[in-house]
């Protein structure tokens, strides 16, 4: 896969994403996408428009009612439980952090590899150190997802997605719930890795994010799409985002008032 | 084309159509309606229960470092964790059947027949039977809201995106502690039950030496009973697990949905495990 580089790391044709509730209804028609390895895509819009089934269509777990998802080349279709080798190289986040509430945030970020590379409890945890010191998790390893908040929650899903050492992140929401200091680490992290973190050996990281405000996201090299109307437009860059006539596009480009209490 | 496992089994379950359709106007519709449900359940469970086992040995050697800890975990919930309240119920099983079958027996003259009512009872009936209404209620109640609150929580979804299968993470040792459980806890409740029913029949002032009791149960088992017996308690167990975790997995659940499917779990693992004891009866009358 990654001796591969010519090929699109994701690509979608004329592709109808389902709703994960109702398999059978489509909520977004005519999806045309490519990524390539290295972008950093940012996709907005507003709730229930079907951002993290796009992401769940894109991650192989949702097939796509119409049209095709190739995810290195390979239609996600052909994906089963037994051959998820395309599917470990991405990597994703949900929105609420989704963590296995009956074990430790530490048995959560190791699972992957414990169950991946079937390593015992002790090789797992040395496998995870790095990853705990990097996402300043390692005072709450030994904590459960419910004693915790959920700005930890989602840096501990972070740190699950990316401890496979995936070519791909896609994050729902990565700021949406989450205080100022976190916010301002997520924008940083997701910026080096992006360009390349040491800890991934520099590679510089395909990534997608969506959301519901886009300014956090204004950096330069960044693509942007748009949900709407069961709709994905797609914009190479904030200048042409921001030149777009779209009402939807002008609300998500507005700040929120600051709000004094 | 290789489909993934739940979605699989979700494409069988759905029979929620069925179950939020306005009120039949007939009789015959309701009959009808219900009828359809059964066929759609049984039909979902059947393909759940196929996916378990295909799972349990296709990917017997994969990620053993996780799932075999897994398995002992649910040995421990199913089995070893439950024998305090086994041995209880055994006294009182025991003290129950005993008591009754000793004073009817003595009415009639009939104590030669002791033995063979204790083994047909305790030891064909109710022992497995009771086993299996305990581990349903205490066990598999708990995997149906567990698996119920994690799949309405978004848990499942999570597990597949790092490429791990939630049959064989989450069914599979569930499955597996379950018929273990089962099994074993059928054992040590029938000779608790056999043992504290000595008890009883003792303090009654039964005339009855420990050898002439053991050489009577000897004498009224037969190698069927062993192999049915196992046989029995395995299907239970499976039976059980399968009915609760499908229920709690196979479908998208919101979160309001868990009290619900764990009320139709409870319910649909009772009458499969009845339906199955009459299947057993037919084969020992046919003995």
């Amino acid at each position: 896969m990654s001796d591969r580089p010519n090929i699109p790391v994701i690509e979608l044709q004329a592709s109808a994403i389902s709703a994960l509730r109702e398999v059978a209804r489509p909520v977004v028609k005519n999806v045309t996408w490519t990524v390539a390895p290295g972008e950093f895509w940012v996709i907005a819009g507003q709730q229930h428009v079907g951002k993290v089934d796009l992401l769940l269509t894109v991650a192989g777990l949702l097939p796509p009612l119409a049209g095709t998802c190739r995810l290195f080349g390979r239609d996600t279709r052909e994906f089963g439980g037994a051959d998820p080798a395309e599917r470990l190289q991405v990597g994703l986040v949900f929105a609420g952090g989704q963590l296995f509430h009956q074990l430790t945030l530490a048995e959560n970020i190791a699972l992957p590899v414990r169950y991946h590379r079937n390593l015992t409890a002790p090789e797992a945890e040395r496998a995870i150190g790095v990853w705990l010191d990097l996402l300043e998790l390692t005072p709450l390893a030994h904590a459960l997802p419910a004693d915790v908040s959920l700005d930890w929650l989602k840096r501990a899903a972070l740190a699950r997605a990316l401890v496979l050492q995936p070519q791909v992140l896609l994050c729902d929401h990565p700021l949406g719930g989450l205080g100022t200091r976190h916010r301002q680490w997520w924008l940083g992290f997701l910026d080096q890795l992006g360009r390349g973190h040491e800890v991934l050996g520099g590679r510089p990281l395909t990534i997608i994010v969506t959301t519901e405000d886009l300014p956090p996201w204004k950096a330069a090299g960044r693509r942007f799409a748009l949900l709407r109307d069961e709709q994905f437009f797609t914009y190479a860059s904030w200048a042409e985002l921001a030149a777009s006539p779209d009402p939807m596009l002008h609300e998500l480009l507005t700040d929120p008032p600051d709000i004094e209490l | 084309m290789q489909k993934k496992n739940l979605a699989t089994a979700a494409a069988f379950a759905d029979t929620e159509v069925l179950r939020n359709a306005p009120l039949p106007r007939t009789w015959s519709d309701y009959l009808g309606r219900k009828i359809f449900v059964l066929l759609l359940t049984l039909q979902g469970l059947g393909a759940f229960s196929l996916i378990t086992l295909g799972v349990m040995l296709r990917k017997r050697h994969v990620a053993v470092g996780v799932i075999h800890p897994r398995i002992r975990q649910e040995i421990h919930r199913s089995g070893v964790a439950m024998v305090p309240m086994f041995i209880l119920v055994a006294l009182g099983l025991g003290f129950l059947v005993v008591g009754q079958t000793v004073s009817a027996l003595t009415k009639v003259g009939a104590m030669d027949y002791f033995s063979s009512t204790m083994v047909i009872v305790v030891v064909r009936e109710l022992g497995p039977l009771l086993t299996a209404m305990l581990l349903l209620a205490r066990v598999g109640a708990a995997h149906v809201i567990e698996l119920g609150t994690a799949r309405a929580l978004g848990e499942v979804e999570a597990l597949e995106a790092l490429g791990i299968d939630p049959v064989h993470y989450l069914i599979v040792p569930r499955v597996l502690g379950m018929m273990a459980g089962m099994f074993c806890l059928t054992i040590y409740l029938i000779l608790g039950a056999l043992a504290s029913g000595y008890l009883c029949a003792f303090l009654q002032g039964v005339d009855l030496s420990p050898g002439d009791y053991v050489r009577q149960l000897a004498g009224a088992l037969s190698w069927l009973d062993f192999v049915l017996l196992a046989l029995k308690t395995v299907i239970f167990g499976f039976v059980i697990a399968v009915v609760a975790c499908y229920h709690g997995l196979a479908q998208p659940l919101r979160i309001q949905d868990v009290s619900r499917v764990a009320v139709r779990a409870v319910t649909q693992g009772v009458i499969a495990c009845v339906l199955i004891d009459l299947i057993f009866i037919v084969l020992y009358l046919l003995s």
